[in-house]
């Protein structure tokens, strides 16, 4: 099973199970989503829990958020997640910050999900990596799938999550990945990174689509310079694993994070900084951030733009050869 | 009264020669004009627009140009190619006839539907196809894909963001209002952009500024998948400029003579100082909404063949040929020529080099902050790598 088909799956089992969970947004219901993870949905649920709604992202979350407070689960599609900015008054002032606002007496349990990332040749407005964003506010989730395994888990857990979350879907990952994805109700809980493979030299922090990056340049690393690169997948980004992510120091002592967010204020910046604020004995070096460089993202050479097997493999021999 | 002349006298209607305003007003956003019907005869003198034969042909050339060039990127996308393209047939009588009757100095507002806006503006075949492939000569030097723009066609590139150049263009034609020039800005959009808050955020900024504007809504039936009757519940999309104060009218968006002659009208009165109006121009997207879309999902093939008895180019050969002045012949051999000239053209643009590798940290900023220039030295570094490793980063 491919990932678009997982997240299928997690949809259709969670509306199955819950008569509160509704899907709405922009094309989500007779042509399935542009990238069809809601296909066949209104089919079996019909118009009143698969909306198709009109043609405003703020209109969509707002409504969602109306919807969360009275005892809906909404799972809102932004078609493609560079979209968002006009509900971004939305989500800051209300999705995440109702909670609060309301002493504890008013929650958001809404699914905020769309495609992201670049890798695609889809240009500076179908590729963006904004995280950061979303990040940067307290009382969100922010999750981000590498496998279909885990896009399945994952979007179930955000979907029983009583906060809002930002689910956010590397779209260059959505077809290329298959796994044997099992049909029972498994959900991977938020929070909680996985340990991709086993090394003793550096740690490579990553998610999303550059996990497989990784793991080809961990395995170029290897075979070009003999050393062993452990790498853990973040999975949730907020909040993020910080145990894994201390534990896998105490063996290696070397520190590298891996994203396609732009690098200044990326999320390789706060892991950075958390790390050499309380944890700097267990460094043997610099951490080192391989990102996308610091301005729009570009159609041409995107492969250049973002973090590749070159820039990977320079920021590890620095690191090893410190 | 209040000093600025801004507050109204409360706790009385609405006044009775403002009423009856309206209704003549709702008639326009609620009815339906047109100058030549579908089988290109002539239905109302009034809306053809004053232009010559010589005239005619050139706005039916363009049109042609638009459907030839549309085709070629679709061929381009297939080949792999051009990254995305929107489709264009059936809306070309838009375009053209909404571009046409301006004035060089005054400034369109595009969306990424509207080839024969460019091409009247003055873009050529090349420079589109320069711009799709994302090749050396792109104007927009690999930005994205699917927009097209140029300052010296006083063109802005249109946002990907649906709708996002509303509310700017109004801003601009303020700015021609405050500098005194009489220019105005023509602006491009389809259906369901209506929905989005720019929308409503410039409409309303353009009635209370009183901007010189003309904004066109190509309502094509569809926003992707979403029929027009989710995107309101309004009878009609001009009825909406309506509670903005900015006057709506509903037209045959396929009937290129009626879309010159409104767009015409309704430009010069912004140039005196009349203000904005909101046109909207019914037609219909015969193709997918873009290259990575299957419409047989949504809707029938039915529908479609139902709607190509509408198309533009094929209203506007009878409408010729009936006034006598190009047999339908003769305009079609026009497609032919345009064929074989733009097939030269694609030749000449599929040999040209690709932008260089540090394109994208060009124009971030006027001067390369220190950031910048670091990164753009990893970049070399980088491809030093690249080469050591027998690394490639060709697409
Ligand atoms: C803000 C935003 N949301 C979603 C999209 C994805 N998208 C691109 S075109 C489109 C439909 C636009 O419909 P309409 O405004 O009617 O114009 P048309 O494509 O029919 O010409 C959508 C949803 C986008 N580009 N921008």
């Amino acid at each position: 099973m491919n990932m678009v088909q997982a997240l299928n799956t997690a949809l259709r089992e969670e509306m199955r199970r819950d008569k509160s969970v509704v899907v709405l947004g922009e094309d989500v219901g007779r042509r399935g989503g542009v990238f069809l993870v809601t296909e066949g949905l209104i089919d079996e649920f019909g118009e009143e829990r698969v909306i198709d709604t009109p043609l405003t992202e703020m209109g969509i979350v707002a409504f969602a958020i109306g919807m969360a407070m009275y005892g809906l689960r909404p799972v809102a599609e932004i078609q493609f997640i560079d979209f968002i900015y006009e509900a971004f008054d939305q989500i800051v002032n209300n999705a995440a910050w109702y909670r609060f606002r309301s002493g504890g007496m008013y929650n958001v349990p809404l699914v905020i999900r769309g495609p992201c990332c670049g890798g695609i040749r889809g240009g500076m407005h179908h590729s963006q990596s904004n995280e950061p964003y979303f990040i940067h506010t307290p009382g969100l989730y922010v999750v981000m799938p590498s496998t279909p395994y885990d896009a399945k888990g994952l979007l179930k857990s955000s979907i029983r999550s009583d906060d809002a979350v930002i689910f956010l879907e590397p779209k260059s990952i959505y077809r290329t990945i298959r796994e044997e994805v099992p049909d029972n109700d498994y959900t991977i809980p938020l929070g909680q990174a996985r340990l991709v493979q086993e090394g003793s030299d550096v740690t490579l922090v990553t998610w999303g689509a550059m996990v497989h990056l990784a793991k080809e340049a961990a395995e170029l690393l290897r075979e070009k310079r003999g050393w062993s690169i452990e790498i853990i997948d973040l999975r949730t980004l907020q909040p993020w694993d910080k145990d894994m992510v201390v534990k896998s120091l105490e063996k290696t002592g070397r520190l590298v994070i891996v994203h396609e967010a732009r690098k200044i204020l990326g999320p390789g910046a706060e892991i950075a900084a958390y790390i050499s604020e309380n944890y700097i004995d267990l460094l043997r070096g610099p951490v080192k951030r391989v990102a996308s460089y610091d301005t729009p993202y570009p159609l041409a050479h995107e492969k250049l733009y973002l973090p590749n097997l070159a820039k990977i493999y320079r920021a590890v021999t620095e690191v090893m050869q410190w | 009264m209040s000093k600025t002349g801004l507050i109204d006298t409360p706790f009385k209607p609405v006044e009775k020669n403002v009423v009856e305003e309206y209704k003549t007003l709702l008639e326009d956003a609620l009815g339906f004009k047109r100058a030549v019907d579908e089988e290109g005869r002539v239905v109302d003198e009034e809306l053809l627009p004053k232009v010559s034969e010589g005239e005619i042909v050139e706005i039916y050339t363009y049109m042609v140009r638009a459907r030839v060039i549309d085709s070629w990127l679709l061929k381009l996308q297939r080949m792999g190619k051009v990254a995305l393209h929107a489709p264009n047939k059936g809306q070309e009588a838009v375009a053209v006839g909404a571009a046409k009757p301006l004035r060089r100095d005054d400034w369109v507002f595009p969306s990424y539907r509207e080839l024969g806006a460019y091409l009247v503006r003055g873009m050529s075949e090349e420079e589109i196809l320069d711009r799709a492939l994302a090749n050396a000569d792109d104007p927009l030097k690999g930005s994205d894909f699917a927009i097209f723009g140029n300052r010296k066609y006083n063109l802005v590139p249109a946002p990907v963001p649906v709708g996002n150049q509303i509310p700017i263009s109004v801003g601009a034609a303020y700015a021609m209002k405050y500098l005194g020039r009489d220019t105005v800005t023509l602006t491009f959009f389809g259906d369901g952009a209506t929905s989005r808050g720019d929308f409503h955020a410039g409409l309303n900024f353009a009635g209370v500024f009183k901007v010189p504007a003309v904004l066109v809504i190509q309502n094509n039936q569809w926003a992707i998948s979403v029929p027009r009757a989710r995107q309101t519940a309004a009878p009609s999309l001009a009825v909406k400029g309506l509670a903005y104060g900015v006057p709506g009218v509903r037209i045959d968006g396929n009937d290129v003579m009626v879309v010159y002659k409104i767009v015409s009208d309704a430009a010069e009165k912004a140039r005196r100082g009349g203000g904005p109006t909101l046109i909207e121009a019914v037609t219909y997207r015969l193709g997918p909404h873009t290259t990575a879309d299957d419409p047989s999902r949504y809707r029938t093939s039915e529908e479609e063949r139902i709607m190509e008895r509408y198309e533009p180019l094929r209203r506007m050969r009878k409408f010729m040929e009936s006034m006598g002045i190009l047999t339908e012949k003769e305009a079609l051999s026009i497609e032919e020529e345009w064929n074989s000239k733009v097939e030269e053209i694609v030749r000449k643009v599929l040999a040209k080099p690709p932008l260089p590798e540090n394109v994208f940290f060009q124009n971030v900023y006027g001067e390369k902050p220190w950031f910048i220039q670091e990164e753009e030295r990893d970049l070399e570094e980088t491809l030093k790598t690249m080469e050591e490793l027998g690394l490639s980063y060709k697409e």
